[in-house]
């Protein structure tokens, strides 16, 4: 079972569904927000085991090249340039694709790995903890993702606290989920960047449904959106000065009594979805 | 003696854009021929890089300088590697500043000018 964490607008909520439900279901939790990862705050993992995460780059060997310019008309990111008297690399556009090294006739590009970021692997309470984080100033976080995808053991349920938006990120950390919860607060900000993922979800046919953080007097707006797109209000997180507390000191809302029973109430109705969601798909 | 220009028309009497990589257009002036002649900037809607593609179209132009507002560090190293020339522009029409060219008034960009990060998470 793998459970998609989205929101389109970022600061809604996700980490914050994502590790109460993970540790209410006893199921691994897993940061794709490699850009500011923060669900480590909340869970405290344990035995993290650091490990690089690297992309081929591109090294020319000046002998060997003919200044063909093949390479250059390659790269579908303008990470190569032809001057007429060497070939330039700028490292900070390649995407490690390696294009360049297979067209190149002359045999003259190899590659290196060079270190874009890192993944973390280790455990909350009894469960499994994947999480990652980009180096400075290196921009990619594709690579990453697809990196921390693979250290998940085939047939571990988890939850993917995804990045904000709906980039390619976002649709790397919801491919292939039984099912997407929808972070969202109510306001016309939130409302109007849920639909936008509840756009990208539909069009990768993923049964989802919404979650409200900071539930108020609002929740109208959201409300009547889900009525008539027929989606389905999981749960709703109060906007209490409670709430806040608990999770500024980076503590799991759960430990509140009143708040806990929100998420198993919330884990209760997921789990009904997505068992739904399996027998029909 | 050829020049690129970038340019936010057609014309010899357009508007300079003062952007290099995503300028609307280049012109290439031909002062053996006395023309204006456009190259399209494909690079413009690139996601990055199209500094360092606006740079190789200036370079396979054969022109042996560029009038623009100014040029990124990836532009500049790839210009200077091949020999070309960056001056900053005249407010004013294309043909005001190959004018000011020709009379040695243009300021030559001896320094690359702010890095424009790629818009968006990649």
């Amino acid at each position: 079972m793998k459970i998609a964490v989205l929101s389109g607008k970022g600061g809604t909520g996700k980490t914050t569904v994502s590790t109460n439900l993970a540790a209410a279901m006893g199921i691994a939790y897993v940061d794709f927000d490699v850009e500011e990862p923060n669900g480590h705050i909340f869970l405290k993992p344990r035995n993290l085991e650091e490990t690089d995460v690297n992309i081929m780059t591109p090294v020319i060997d000046h002998e060997k090249c003919t200044l063909c310019n093949i390479c250059v008309e390659t790269c579908q990111f303008n990470a190569l340039a032809n001057t007429g008297k060497k070939i330039l690399v700028f490292e900070d556009l390649c995407h490690g694709c390696g294009a360049c090294s297979l067209a190149c006739p002359e045999e003259a590009i190899s590659e290196y790995p060079r270190k874009i970021g890192v993944l973390y692997e280790g455990t909350y309470d009894e469960s499994g903890f994947y999480s990652g984080k980009m180096a400075l100033n290196e921009p990619m976080a594709g690579p990453i993702i697809t990196e921390i995808k693979r250290r998940i053991p085939k047939g571990t349920d988890h939850i993917v606290d995804c990045s904000p938006g709906t980039s390619c990120n976002v649709v790397k950390g919801v491919d292939g989920a039984d099912y997407a919860i929808m972070v969202t607060e109510p306001s016309v900000f939130g409302l109007h960047d849920l639909k936008l993922a509840v756009e990208l979800v539909e069009e990768m046919t993923i049964p989802m449904g919404i979650v409200i953080n900071r539930s108020n007097e609002y929740d109208h707006l959201i409300e009547d959106y889900a009525r008539e797109s027929n989606l389905r209000i999981l749960g709703k997180i109060p906007f209490s000065k409670q709430a806040a507390r608990i999770y500024s000191e980076g503590r799991l809302l759960s430990e509140d009594p009143q708040i806990a029973g929100i998420f198993d109430s919330i884990k209760a109705t997921v789990l009904e979805e997505v068992s739904h969601a399996v027998s029909h798909s | 003696m050829k020049i690129v220009l970038t340019a936010k028309g057609k014309e010899a009497s357009s508007p300079i854009d003062e952007r290099f990589g995503r300028a609307e257009y280049f012109i290439l002036y031909d002062d053996v021929l006395q023309t204006y002649s456009v190259i399209d900037n494909p690079g413009q809607y690139e996601n990055s890089g199209a500094g360092v593609k606006a740079s190789q179209i200036v370079i396979e132009s054969g022109a042996e300088a560029v009038i623009t507002g100014s040029l990124g560090p990836k532009a500049f190293m790839v210009l200077k590697d091949a020999g070309i020339k960056g001056y900053q522009n005249f407010f004013g029409t294309l043909e005001d500043n190959v004018a000011a060219y020709k009379e040695n008034k243009l300021k030559e960009l001896l320094t690359p000018g702010e890095e424009v990060k790629s818009r968006g998470r990649l």
